[in-house]
């Protein structure tokens, strides 16, 4: 519906581009090394966030989950860089094993969303006819329903847990991607070499997987990059509701929550896990951005 | 164009009962129903020929199908039912949750909109120079943090510290709306400035620009005739999918201020299997969306003659 005029909108602010592009060619060469420089430091960031995560059990000075009520909400200090919460518990240990849960479960989510996303989009567009309708109508249903409310009802059925919030976003986030998909291979099905493959005998499964797919692998990257940013902060919401991760597993929603009320006195037990999502989130979009401004140089934006 | 409006309309109904059926549905294999989690909450010890009456009572004891169907006729009547918890009747209940939505809703639109559009045209007219740097990075900070973690900060310094304003709502008025609408405000201006941003500048890339400037018109006639008639189309896509999703009641906001709005009210629902309610809020979501697209739709052909409504196919 409005999506498509979106994407009228597009093709119009495009097309403009195209036309002062004589005189940005140069411009956009020596802005293409420098976007390269960007995108590897942001890559090694965005890497070096991933290897903590991977390795939360080996760097946390202490045990995550270990109580140590005599040392109960204590001031940030040199044997506990971020502090104690109230169980005594290390603040630093327990966001860096807060990483794992937020990166890893983000990172699955953006992965199963962009990967259906797009097999759904593909197909839709390629085949077209019923199941194309019925698809986009389901995807306008997963659109009309409010994110939050669902995967409240989906942690109702399920039970709490990171699963469950994994499940409840992808199934209302996927339809972003089934409409890019889509409408690129509609674009695509009338392209000459298409035409060839099909009068070449090939199949349609072959035709997708050689010919459609590389060519949904930019914008669908470039959206999965810049997505991740958000899902990070939609599934730290959930766990702030208590849909998400359970307590006292350590992961930095559910931190800040149980941390909320103590603000006023204690403010490192809501601070550290909130900067910790604001930094993760901060390097992953520019990361997303860098990525967007290398593959598409014509659609380049703030930031 | 009155045959369209019609059409969208008429596309309203298959979504909708898609939408209630799926919600039915889904509270269904929930498992517990209202009655069970009731006589819990209660805490003593209930005889199973009590929970059966009062499932009959409720209508629990039929099948899916026929319960879906009796909510169904009974809707079209106009009669939503009442709430198993309360008891009240949904539709009043769902009706006085409503004005402190809109409030939150309206005040926070209006937030953004002053701070993101006079910014946005500011930091694409000052391109690359030390406003525009600023402006970026303060749009990409709003971008990147979460609104729980802003909605604590902001009661942190603006209640706790400051004192300005209540740290939780006690009423529906304009003091205590302003944190929350503030930490709404904050998200949605990051990302509606860099569109406003965007849009300005490839206007001003455009040949009209440099004509209107060879002409000798005035920099600032050009800029609010024309530049910004043309990215109003933009913005007001954009307000108008934010206006559906705040009507909806935004429900960490929502519940961490206990601003007693429609997003709230769902929270408590769920949590209570309380379904009357559950149905009346995801109809409210259903049909707010097909409105806001429509609006969205018939906006753009107002602003922009081009557009076709339901014509070109691709």
């Amino acid at each position: 519906m409005s999506k498509r005029k979106n994407e009228d909108m597009n093709v119009r602010n495009t097309a403009t581009k195209e036309y002062g592009k004589k005189v940005t060619v140069r411009v956009q060469k020596v802005k293409k090394s420098h976007i390269k420089q960007k995108l590897v430091f942001f890559t090694v960031l965005a890497v070096c966030l991933v290897i903590l995560a991977v390795f939360s059990d080996h760097l946390c000075p202490y045990d995550p989950y270990a109580q140590d009520l005599s040392s109960a909400l204590q001031a940030p200090s040199l044997a506990h860089p971020m502090g104690t919460d109230t169980y005594g518990r290390d603040m630093l240990s327990r966001v860096i094993s807060g990483a794992r849960a937020s990166i890893f479960s983000t990172f699955i989510l953006v992965a199963v969303i962009s990967i259906f996303g797009t097999i759904v989009g593909v197909g839709c567009g390629y085949y077209g006819g019923i199941m194309d309708s019925v698809m986009m109508r389901i995807s306008d249903v997963c659109l009309a329903f409010p994110g939050l409310v669902f995967a409240m009802a989906i942690a109702a059925i399920l039970g709490g847990g990171i699963q469950n919030a994994i499940i409840a976003l992808a199934v209302i986030s996927w339809p972003k991607y089934s409409r890019i998909a889509r409408s690129q291979t509609l674009a695509l099905k009338n392209e000459p070499y298409i035409h060839a493959a099909i009068l070449s005998g090939d199949s349609s499964l072959q035709i997708m997987l050689r010919h459609v797919f590389p060519n949904m692998l930019g914008p669908v990257l470039v959206t999965a990059m810049l997505d991740i940013g958000t899902m990070m902060m939609e599934l730290a919401g959930l766990s702030f509701l208590g849909l998400g991760a359970q307590i006292p597993m350590a992961e930095w929603g559910s931190m800040m929550s149980s941390g909320r009320s103590m603000i006023q006195t204690y403010p490192w037990v809501v601070l550290s896990p909130g900067i910790a999502i604001f930094v993760s989130v901060v390097i992953f979009n520019l990361l997303g951005d860098t990525v967007r401004d290398y593959l598409d140089p014509k659609n380049r934006e703030a930031f | 164009m009155r045959k369209y409006v019609i059409k969208r309309i008429l596309q309203l109904i298959p979504i909708l009962f898609a939408i209630t059926f799926l919600s039915y549905g889904m509270m269904r294999i929930a498992g517990s129903d209202v009655v069970t989690q009731k006589m819990e909450n209660t805490g003593g010890v209930v005889s199973e020929e009590t929970l059966d009456a009062a499932r009959e009572q409720l209508g629990l004891d039929k099948p899916f199908l026929t319960q879906y169907f009796v909510w169904l006729g009974k809707l079209l009547r106009g009669n939503m039912g009442n709430s198993y918890v309360s008891g009240f009747p949904v539709f009043d209940t769902f009706v006085s949750k409503l004005p402190a939505t809109l409030l939150l809703t309206v005040t926070s639109i209006l937030l953004t909109i002053v701070i993101s559009i006079p910014l946005g045209i500011l930091s694409a007219v000052k391109q690359n120079t030390v406003v525009d740097y600023l402006i970026r990075l303060c749009s990409f900070i709003g971008n990147s943090l979460p609104n729980f973690f802003v909605s604590l900060l902001l009661m942190y310094f603006l209640a706790i510290r400051l004192r300005i304003f209540p740290v939780i709502a006690k009423d529906v008025s304009l003091k205590s709306v302003a944190i929350p609408a503030i930490t709404l405000a904050i998200a949605m201006s990051a990302k509606y400035l860099r569109q406003v941003r965007a849009t300005v500048l490839d206007e001003l890339s455009k040949d009209y620009v440099a004509g209107a400037k060879a002409r000798g018109v005035k920099f600032s006639v050009t800029l609010w005739k024309s530049i910004m008639k043309a990215a109003l189309v933009t913005i007001i896509t954009l307000l108008m999918l934010s206006v559906g999703n705040l009507l909806g009641g935004t429900a960490i906001v929502e519940s961490i201020f206990m601003w007693d709005g429609v997003g709230k009210m769902a929270v408590d629902a769920i949590s209570m299997r309380d379904y009357p309610i559950i149905q009346a809020y995801v109809m409210w979501m259903a049909i707010i969306y097909v409105l806001v697209n429509l609006l969205t739709d018939l906006s753009y052909r107002f602003l922009d003659p081009r557009i076709r409504l339901g014509g070109v196919k691709q």
